[in-house]
């Protein structure tokens, strides 16, 4: 309750909930407001916004509701970075509890395989990933994940290897707990507060990572998304530029959205902390 | 035939680059139903003989026998249903529960890792830890960090002797509290001695204490024995030198008792 | 004998966990100049809540009613403190947060809004005796007349050296930062004067480099007094300083303690919760339970013939090398 109540003091973080509010809205109102497939021809090519009251933000060059594609492709985008970065976040806090608590040749193994991952561009890995396996919805999530869980998996074995050392995780084993019982009911839950602090970031680069992907014709093909309408608008940007603007402000709002909540949320919890 | 035989005990460790013996050469005995206190400043290896004991960590030589046994062969399984026989209550009993834990999931623990009781059983099995320890079987719902610091300590005796061990390892276990909660916990633990025919291994660095309830000490200087015997006689009148330290330091209380 | 200070009816409540707490109810008590006082009692008496209210340390968010008068001023008359039940009461704005303006002439240091600043931040002020400016003079007189300033009028020593040294800068040079910011001293005379304290602490020179994970907890502890007395404090308050020792080191900071007040002449303020340390070192012990003050007296008085009940507890609770073994009193035996 006064978690909630010192998140809703900063302004930073109302304007994300806000945004994160709205974003959320579209992409469940998507389907009833546009009940048809978005990616059906509406009507006239390149129509322009605020011309047609039906159409209220244009048609593309193949004269799709430029409107519809937004609200699907906001579920799109959400789907994709919300899975993403809870798959990340996952393999991360795995990842990292097993080396943090393990030790020793395990940690020593886990911790240079995180590097290698690490030293890879995280792009290029989902790049090369997406352009094995072949675009869908699934393979891009986890082509995403596979660049974004190092980080967590770093700041969870910090942790751990902290915890570890505490009364009450020898408490746990006088009492003859399991040591796999130890790492992952004791120590990880007590571990993950900065892991989740990561999230806002690793949703926001998750969205980003999709839309590049899909504007490199990476996507899945059967979806809206917001890359893939801006790459459909560059080949006509001179002549309607709002075809590429309209969703790379959408994406622009998303991401800061996402990125003002999750450190809203971090400065409240950050508060609790230091009072206890 | 003692509860806990060890025996030339040695544990080294680094220190700025130089290894330092933290327990050297190290030997002694508790038996049933017996208080061995362990005194010493810190850095004495007092701690570290516990954790020894208890095999959180290994030692470097020696040998520990618990309950007849070879407790350094033990390994795995085998290892951790014997921990049900060899317990410990920390100093402090804030650190030495899981921050999210309930009263209830603490008692918990214990009788579900070694099939103590069933699932169904184990609410009523709790309440009479709860009963056994002084505690109001009501506690059991509360969170760890809302009860006081004496409630804690007796919450984790009654972890401590959830499992029935034989030996308690008992590590600074009432420095932390109130003189008046003190007297109480003690007095606890002398019950539970008489009716379970516990064993402790009492450390403490207050020898006030260590004379109130432990029958033999072992003073401790630089991770050796330093002196040992029966816990009045050496506090009356201490032969080793740290020994004579120790009683010189500890503070007292010169009144006029009616 | 004079009074240092004169503590008068001093509440302090705040805010845990969304639930008032009140620390501190009505405690007047009167600190003579010269004397060591020990104030004693058991977790949630007030006692660490009083020490940090004298010394203007307490967190923000700290709500204070009462006075407290440091009389350490040679421009004040000095007065006799009688028993502080009966102190007369001379501050017209007692008890009023904030509303001091115009408020008492001079000897009073009026507490209240703590929250200004003189809080204990994790990262700054930690360190006894660089914490400033407890309590904002609201009458804006020169600083030189009544109001204490925690560090160089108030030395302060906590229960836990590491926290209250700073990690990463040796420790001599945190000594020398004390007596520079309060001496108004350069860096070469504040760092021979830091050597002489160490030499006080009776630490070797070579500390002067150390840094203090380097230093065991009794050696920490002396640094912190040596910072807590670099400015050359009148008063000097341990919170439970020796707490976190064993009895031998303990036994060696008590006595350092009591060198260093005799030879400077300062007051001390002992906290403690073990009665039979501060009966060594005490001339004369406050007993707080549940944030009152429920006896004080001279320490052969407190401990011989105590009048209150709790403090007759207290005493029977003590455990020392003459009391009967609990083992006996049961009957038990192995």
């Amino acid at each position: 309750m006064n978690r909630l109540r010192r998140f809703f003091r900063s302004p930073e973080a109302i304007a994300g909930a806000l945004i994160l509010a709205l974003l959320m809205m579209m992409a469940l109102a998507a389907p009833l407001l546009f009940p048809g497939d978005p990616q059906a021809i509406a009507g006239p090519a390149l129509l322009p916004p605020f011309q047609d009251w039906p159409l209220p933000l244009g048609t593309d060059r193949l004269g799709r509701d430029v409107l519809a594609e937004l609200f699907h492709g906001a579920r799109t985008s959400l789907a994709v970075g919300l899975a993403a970065a809870a798959a990340a976040l996952l393999i991360g806090a795995v990842v990292g509890t097993s080396a943090g608590f393990a030790g020793g040749l395990v940690d020593e193994v886990l911790m240079r395989i995180t590097d290698a991952f690490q030293t890879v561009p995280s792009f290029l890995l989902a790049l090369a990933f997406v352009s094995i396996v072949g675009p869908s919805l699934g393979v891009v999530v986890a082509a995403i994940a596979l660049g974004a869980w190092t980080g967590p998996a770093r700041v969870a074995r910090a942790e751990v290897l902290s915890i570890r050392e505490r009364d009450y995780v020898a408490g746990a084993r006088v009492i003859g707990m399991h040591p796999l019982e130890i790492a992952f009911r004791e120590v990880l839950p007590n571990a993950l507060p900065p892991v989740l602090a990561l999230s806002s970031v690793i949703v926001a680069a998750a969205i980003l990572t999709e839309a590049a992907l899909s504007f490199l014709g990476l996507g899945d093909p059967n979806r809206v998304t917001w890359g893939g309408m801006i790459a459909e608008g560059r080949t006509v940007l001179r002549t309607a530029p709002f075809l590429s603007i309209v969703p790379g402000v959408a994406l622009v709002l998303t991401v800061l959205g996402v990125y003002l909540a999750g450190e809203g949320v971090v400065e409240s919890t950050a508060v609790r902390r230091s009072l206890s | 035939m003692s509860v806990l035989a060890v025996s030339n005990l040695a544990k080294r460790y680094r220190r700025g680059g130089e290894p330092f013996a933290a327990v050297d050469d190290v030997s002694f005995e508790i038996e049933q139903a017996e208080t061995l206190a362990l005194a010493g400043p810190s850095g004495s290896g007092k701690s570290t003989i516990a954790r020894l004991v208890l095999r959180l960590i290994g030692p470097d030589a020696g040998r520990i026998d618990f309950e007849g046994h070879d407790f350094l062969a033990l390994s795995g399984a085998a290892l951790r249903a014997r921990r049900a026989r060899l317990q410990m209550v920390f100093q402090d009993p804030l650190a030495a529960f899981n921050p999210r834990a309930t009263v209830a999931r603490v008692l918990d623990d214990p009788l579900r890792m070694h099939n103590i009781a069933s699932r169904t059983e184990r609410p009523r099995h709790i309440a009479a830890l709860l009963q056994r320890v002084g505690l109001d079987a009501g506690l059991a719902a509360r969170a760890i960090h809302e009860i006081s610091g004496g409630q804690r300590q007796r919450v984790a005796i009654a972890r401590a002797i959830a499992t029935r061990p034989s030996l308690i390892v008992l590590d600074e276990a009432v420095s932390a509290l109130d003189v008046s909660v003190r007297g109480q916990i003690l007095e606890l633990l002398l019950d539970l001695q008489r009716q379970e025919r516990i064993a402790y291994l009492f450390i403490s660095h207050d020898l006030g204490v260590i004379r109130a309830i432990a029958h033999r000490v072992v003073i401790l200087d630089a991770g050796r024995v330093a002196e040992s015997g029966d816990a009045r006689t050496v506090i009356a009148n201490p032969q080793s030198a740290i020994g004579k330290a120790l009683v010189a330091a500890t503070p007292r209380l010169i009144r006029n008792r009616p | 004998m004079t009074a240092l200070l004169s503590i008068r009816d001093l509440s302090v409540r705040y805010r845990r966990d969304g639930v008032e707490v009140q620390a501190l109810k009505g405690i007047g008590l009167g600190v003579l100049a010269g004397e060591r006082l020990a104030i004693i009692g058991e977790s949630g008496s007030g006692k660490s809540t009083l020490a940090l209210a004298v010394a203007g340390l307490l967190a923000r968010g700290a709500r204070i009613d009462g006075t407290i008068d440091w009389q350490a001023s040679q421009f004040q008359t000095p007065r006799s403190v009688t028993p502080p039940s009966v102190l007369p009461d001379i501050s017209p704005a007692r008890g009023e947060i904030g509303s001091s303006v115009g408020g008492p002439p001079s000897a009073t240091w009026e507490i209240g809004e703590s929250g200004d600043d003189g809080l204990i931040s994790p990262l700054a002020g930690e360190m006894s005796g660089r914490t400033e400016g407890g309590a904002k003079d609201r009458q804006r007189l020169p600083p030189t007349n009544n109001t204490p300033v925690s560090g160089r009028d108030i030395g302060f020593v906590f229960q836990d050296p590491s926290s209250s040294l700073d990690p990463v800068m040796p420790v001599g040079k945190q000594i020398a930062e004390v007596a520079r910011t309060h001496l108004d001293l350069n860096w070469q005379a504040a760092n021979a004067k830091s050597k002489t304290l160490l030499d006080r602490v009776r630490l070797p020179e070579a500390t002067l480099h150390a840094y203090p994970h380097q230093l065991s907890g009794g050696q920490k502890q002396r640094v912190a007094i040596a910072a807590a007395i670099a400015a050359g404090p009148r008063l000097l308050i341990a919170d439970e300083a020796t707490s976190a020792l064993d009895t031998i080191v303990q036994a060696e900071i008590v006595s350092l303690i009591r060198r260093l007040v005799a030879e400077d002449g300062m007051t001390l303020l002992f906290i403690s919760h073990d009665i039979a340390l501060a009966a060594t070192l005490a001339d004369r012990i406050a007993v707080l339970r549940h944030g009152e003050l429920i006896e004080l007296g001279e320490t052969r008085q407190i401990v011989e013939a105590p009048r209150h009940a709790y403090t007759r507890a207290l005493l029977d609770a003590h455990l020392g090398l003459d009391a009967k073994p609990l083992l006996d009193r049961q009957g038990a035996s192995a």
